[in-house]
């Protein structure tokens, strides 16, 4: 040790010497806001030791109180668990409690909408056999509930009424072995009987193989077994499989998918429409064509684009027009409409009287693709273009929608 | 190093070490302490002189003695504060401290008898000195004064000059060895 401080001396001197001087600067100078650099070196230097110490007794503490917390874990554990399992409960509950009056929301919404005279009711009970495919309504004779009423959700079909009772009704679902409905596809409209198989798919028996059936393809009443009215919702194709004479198709009944809660007893049916598909190619909007350079004479469509078969819709519906016959409504054995008719091409240049001249003030080419005017429309007449002021009839108004020229440049 | 260097260049410490009377010691310091203090007041060219500068390499570098040098510096630096205005004491205090502890150091090793090398020494112990106190006075001040390179490199060169002519003359108030 002696010979250390000797052989250090010197700069041991020469460090307690700077030492001191610069104490005494501390105690002297103040900085801006008057405190003695003294204090605030002091501060600086003992700040980080104090830091340090602080934080290895608050980890020192910290672990001694998590140890000791530790014994009161488990009985927290259990006591957390049970609550969580609770909450679990709870929240089921609610969620159930939600989708229930999800249902019954959407159950009154379909009640109002449909054209059906409808009575809801309640799933109370089912059938007691283990392979039974009935339950039991808390609606029967005495809310006007008969035999062979059909019971529907917004879904789709959900079986029929077999038994009704002063306060109650047996109602047999779809997926009964003795179930069966009339049906129709919804693409191509074939028709055949749906049955119940006993399992969660229904077959629907009856379709010629030559018949194209789809898979995804929807399934509704077809209204012929004068139980179900037309235009309710049956099922999803999902299997089909060749087979001769009938192809074998399965259906999934879209009406049992959400569970049975509350249904519809259809008490007085009426047929409706099944929904036609979206179109394909729906329309969308096309603004008018950008007037041509002078001098430039612009090629316009000769008429309204789209497939061959979209050209022979618009053909039978401007024939239907011209006639004024409504397709599907008339009844068998009426005269159906003279599909012979001839309708002017579009843009058919003095063909028709109707059809308005290029260019005409009062029938603008940006109005073209329009649906006609339901007001009576002056029409030029046809050789000196002078109107005539003729009110056009329905007939010659639908065909003046349908045969406007395509949109020329103004003159 | 070679072995004739260390001969020239260290050579007998026990043989090289002045030793001044003490009434030298305390009065060569204080005239030049003084000199610094009122001579630029009649005559304001003489202050670029760091004349208790000078006195302390010249002590420092004569006595070889670290111990002595830092001591002497310490003395000189806060007689030098204390009559310094709006000077905290301690800041010329630390710098010719340290000055005149490595002054000491270096006349340890080298020998510096020599003009030429008493002349180098000064002039690097001027610019050491300059250096030291701008960085003490914006580290611990605060100080934003600004540190002019080529001036100090000048007076540097000034006190050098004077610092060797200095160094002759109290050479004469040596002890006889």
């Amino acid at each position: 040790m002696d010979t250390l401080l000797n052989r250090y001396r010197n700069i041991t001197v020469l460090l307690l010497v700077i030492f001191a001087q610069l104490v005494l600067i501390a105690v002297q100078v103040r900085n801006d806001r008057d405190v003695r650099m003294v204090r605030i070196w002091s501060i600086t230097a003992i700040t980080p030791l104090a830091r340090l110490l602080e934080t290895v007794r608050s980890g020192t503490a910290g672990l001694f109180r998590n140890y000791i917390l530790m014994h009161d874990a488990r009985e927290d554990n259990r006591r957390l668990q049970a609550e969580l399992d609770r909450l679990k409960m709870e929240n089921q509950f609610l969620k159930t409690e939600i989708s229930t009056a999800d249902r019954a929301k959407a159950l009154v919404a379909f009640q109002q909408r449909t054209q059906s005279r409808t009575i809801a009711a309640r799933v109370i009970a089912a059938g007691a056999g283990a392979n039974s495919k009935v339950v039991f309504l808390d609606r029967g004779s005495g809310a006007g509930v008969e035999k062979g009423m059909p019971v529907v959700t917004p879904d789709g079909i959900v079986g029929k009424v077999v038994a009704a009772y002063p306060t109650a009704s047996e109602v047999m679902l779809v997926t009964d072995p003795e179930f069966a409905a009339g049906v129709v596809s919804q693409k191509n409209g074939v028709v055949g009987t749906l049955k119940g198989q006993g399992q969660s798919t229904c077959k629907v028996d009856y379709l010629p193989s030559e018949e194209k059936v789809e898979v995804g393809e929807m399934f509704f009443t077809s209204g012929d077994d004068r139980i179900f009215p037309k235009g309710f919702p049956v099922g999803v194709v999902r299997v089909v499989r060749p087979s001769s004479p009938y192809q074998e198709v399965l259906v999934e009944p879209s009406g049992l998918q959400h569970g049975l809660e509350a249904v519809l007893i259809v008490l007085e049916g009426v047929h409706q429409a099944i929904p036609e598909l979206p179109p394909p190619n729906a329309p969308i909007y096309l603004g008018t064509p950008p007037p041509p350079a002078p001098g430039e004479q612009g090629v316009q469509p000769a008429g309204p684009v789209g497939t061959d078969a979209d050209k022979l819709l618009r053909k039978y519906r401007q024939i239907g027009a011209a006639e004024n016959h409504k397709f599907g409504e008339g009844a068998p054995g009426s005269k159906p409409p003279d599909f012979n008719l001839k309708i002017p091409p579009p843009g058919a240049e003095g063909s028709d009287a109707e059809t308005p001249r290029q260019g005409d003030a009062e029938n603008p080419p940006a109005q073209v693709s329009q649906p006609a005017a339901t007001k009576p429309t002056s029409i030029p007449g046809p050789a000196d273009g002078t109107k005539t002021g003729v009110a056009a009839s329905p007939r010659r108004r639908v065909a003046a929608s349908q045969t406007a020229p395509p949109p020329q440049p103004h003159q | 190093m070679t072995d004739y260097g260390d001969r020239y260049l260290v050579g007998n410490q026990r043989e090289q070490v002045s030793r001044f009377r003490a009434r030298v010691m305390l009065l060569v310091p204080l005239a030049a302490i003084l000199f610094q203090v009122y001579v630029p007041r009649i005559i304001p060219v003489l202050g670029y002189l760091e004349l208790p500068l000078l006195a302390t390499i010249y002590f420092a570098l004569m006595r070889r003695s670290q111990i002595g040098g830092l001591f002497i510096g310490a003395f000189i630096g806060l007689a030098q504060d204390s009559l310094s205005i709006k000077q905290p004491l301690g800041m010329y205090g630390i710098v010719k401290t340290l000055v005149g502890y490595f002054a000491a150091s270096v006349g340890l090793r080298i020998d510096v008898e020599h003009s030429v090398i008493r002349l180098l020494l000064t002039f690097f112990f001027y610019f050491f000195h300059e250096f030291l106190y701008w960085v003490l006075a914006r580290g611990l001040l605060g100080r934003q004064i600004p540190f002019e390179v080529q001036r100090t490199l000048v007076l540097g060169l000034l006190n050098a000059v004077v610092g060797v002519t200095l160094f002759h003359f109290l050479d004469k108030l040596r002890e006889p060895a």
